[in-house]
């Protein structure tokens, strides 16, 4: 594994969707996501942004192309090992905040760190603790996932991504349902986690103001990555 | 696998009125199965033992039969059959005028006590007698038998509802009576009842118990005394036996042993499982039954788990994908549903098992007395460990079964479309 490699490239990925007909919902997409780079992507809503984000994530799997993160081909990987690299290397922030309901503020964050098995319950929870101090919820640790607002939900989920420093966050519109105050706030922990973590940032998002603000915007339109 | 139980635990909580419905659903097949099954075969059991305690593995007797030779074989002995040119219509040689006595039967007794196969022989002499009770004569029939040996192998005691078997073993001329037919005569304990013999004899016995087998046809017929007491009243030797009765120690051996008896003492043997093949067929019918309505009632219940998971994935389907999307793998999401389907099999085994050994022992306690049956007081129960086992067992397969579709369905749920579709 090449330390200063890319993070995540992906070589003339093409996804078409067959229901009722087949579109071409991706033609020909190639990019790098440099560590340590924040990238944005944006595009007109059903231009493929989303598609190719849930591809980059190894969660859909169904494309034709190349996809390797961290150096490691996963074109071909199992289920099993995509479940792995999902767990350690990407963090995954959403539009809606995805908490279980059933579980703490700080089981909710401590999950991905569980599974991941590589340190121990007490340093899991001892990091999630920190991690939630950093966005500045420390205080609502112990609550109910559904006894907080939209907003620190939001950040909840994002704990819950960086829980096991993981070499990409990846997010799918995460400031879309907040307002402009929390937006701002979203921003500015994905910004400190790019800078004072030199994490890979690539977020989804049609929020220009959003978009301006980080380091590179990769355009898409029409399933087509814009020069 | 402890985090994937934690999940499983915390799911289950968030749905724990549905999950204490399904297990309860668990809990009352296992409950009546176990119940059922035990009640049922207590009355198997007793039922059997009604006829079964009392009957010997294998009886070997004479049998009276008509005399083969008549006089045309016997003026044409050494000619074959063909040969014989007479047409054979006189049959004037008739069968003995004896008693159908087992003839070198302590000879065959002490053969059959060297068998390791055997647990028990009793010798028997069986006379056909006739009570004479004011001007009417009864009939009956005595059973002279080692009473010490029908007390210890044929539960003899459990049938006798008056008097101790001991005066029976050591007196002279005693008597007991069967239970219908000590009424008839009204005859009370100690009282001197007068037999006579189908040769004419007559003798004065006395009374020392009654005899209750349940059956109320025999009990106005069957008396028993000791052996020599029958001797002596049939005025006949110390080795005069009709019947010797042989107690086995596995009672599958009977078949094969009766046959191998039959031709090596020249004797009739009938073997238990050719005179009471009723009864097994009965016992057999019976489980059948019980079990057939125990595995529908568990069936039923894995169907309560089924849905009651089916709905918990439908209602889980958000957190299906969030867990598959930061990195639980489709068999950790089905591992987690199988648990949580097991954890109620288990919740639900438990409880029943509790709640049918409870049920097993009301029922043990119901009074249920019956003239049919003397020692029976309350009803009877199998407390046999092999239908818990299979109860659980049983369980445990069908939770699992009803678990993995559901599990399955949850494993396969595709994370994209979940979170996409919001």
């Amino acid at each position: 594994m090449n330390v200063n490699g890319p993070a995540l490239e992906v070589e003339k990925v093409n996804k078409s969707f067959h229901d009722p007909i087949t579109v071409r919902v991706l033609k020909d997409v190639s990019m790098q996501l440099a560590r340590g780079e924040f990238v944005s992507i944006t595009g007109k809503s059903g231009c493929g942004k989303s598609t190719l984000l849930y591809i980059l994530s190894t969660m859909d799997t169904d494309y034709e192309g190349e996809l390797r993160i961290d150096g490691e081909a996963t074109r071909k990987s199992s289920g099993e090992r995509l479940a792995r690299i999902r767990n350690e290397k990407i963090g995954f922030v959403f539009q809606f905040h995805y908490l279980l309901t059933e579980f703490s503020v700080l089981h909710n964050v401590m999950l991905p760190g569980l599974k991941l098995g590589a340190k121990s319950r007490e340093e899991v929870e001892h990091h999630a603790i920190e991690l939630l101090g950093d966005l500045g919820i420390a205080d609502q640790a112990l609550k109910g996932a559904n006894q907080i607002s939209g907003g620190q939900k939001q950040r909840v989920a994002i704990a819950r991504a960086l829980i096991n420093d993981p070499l990409i966050i990846m997010g799918d519109e995460p400031t879309g349902n907040l307002d402009s105050r929390n937006s701002n706030i979203v921003f500015d922990i994905f910004r400190r986690i790019a800078d004072e973590h030199k994490r890979s940032l690539l977020i989804v998002t049609h929020d220009e103001d959003f978009a301006k603000r980080t380091d590179r915007i990769v355009e898409m339109d029409d399933g087509r990555i814009m020069p | 696998m402890r985090l994937l139980a934690t999940i499983a635990l915390t799911l289950l909580r968030a749905k724990l009125r549905q999950s204490i419905v399904a297990a309860v659903g668990v809990m009352f097949s296992i409950a009546m199965f176990v119940t059922l099954l035990g009640f049922m075969n207590g009355l198997n059991i007793l039922l059997d033992g009604l006829i079964l305690n009392r009957t010997p593995h294998i009886r070997l007797y004479n049998e009276l039969r008509p005399s083969q030779e008549q006089p045309v074989q016997l003026a044409y002995k050494d000619s074959a059959a063909d040969k014989v040119p007479l047409h054979d219509f006189i049959r004037s040689i008739k069968p003995k005028d004896d008693l159908p006595r087992l003839r070198n039967a302590t000879a065959i007794m002490e053969a059959l006590e060297k068998d390791d196969r055997v647990l028990a022989v009793s010798p028997r002499l069986v006379a056909q007698v006739l009570f004479n009770v004011g001007t009417t004569d009864l009939n009956g029939q005595v059973s002279g038998v080692d009473v010490m040996k029908e007390v210890r192998y044929y539960m003899f005691q459990d049938y006798l509802v008056a008097g101790d078997p001991n005066d029976l073993a050591t007196g002279n001329n005693t008597i007991v009576l069967g239970k219908g037919l000590a009424d008839i005569m009204q005859a009370k304990l100690g009282d001197l009842v007068q037999v006579t013999t189908a040769t004419g004899d007559r003798t004065m016995l006395r009374v020392v118990g009654y005899f209750q087998s349940g059956i109320a046809d025999y009990d106005k017929v069957q008396c028993y005394a000791n052996i020599k007491t029958v001797q002596k009243l049939l005025a006949r030797p110390a080795s005069y036996y009709t019947d010797i009765n042989v107690k086995l120690h596995d009672l599958e051996d009977a078949p094969i042993m009766a046959k191998e008896l039959a031709q090596r003492f020249h004797v009739q043997a009938m073997d238990i499982q050719t005179a009471n093949a009723q009864f097994e067929t009965g016992s057999d019918v019976r489980s059948i039954i019980s079990y057939a309505v125990g595995v529908v009632l568990l069936i039923v219940a894995g169907f309560g788990i089924y849905n009651i998971l089916n709905m918990m994935i439908y209602e889980k389907l958000d957190a299906i994908a969030i867990l598959k999307a930061t990195g639980f793998s489709g068999s950790d999401v089905r591992r987690i549903f199988l648990l949580l389907s097991i954890i109620i099999g288990l919740v639900g085994a438990a409880a029943g098992l509790v709640m049918g050994i409870i049920l097993q022992h009301i029922i043990d306690n119901i009074p249920f007395v019956t003239a049919a049956l003397p020692t029976v007081t309350t009803f009877p129960v199998d407390y046999s460990k092999r239908y818990y086992v299979i109860a659980v067992t049983f369980a445990m397969a069908t939770t699992w079964v009803a678990g993995w579709f559901p599990a399955r369905k949850a494993s396969q749920v595709d994370p994209v479309e979940i979170i996409r579709g919001k």
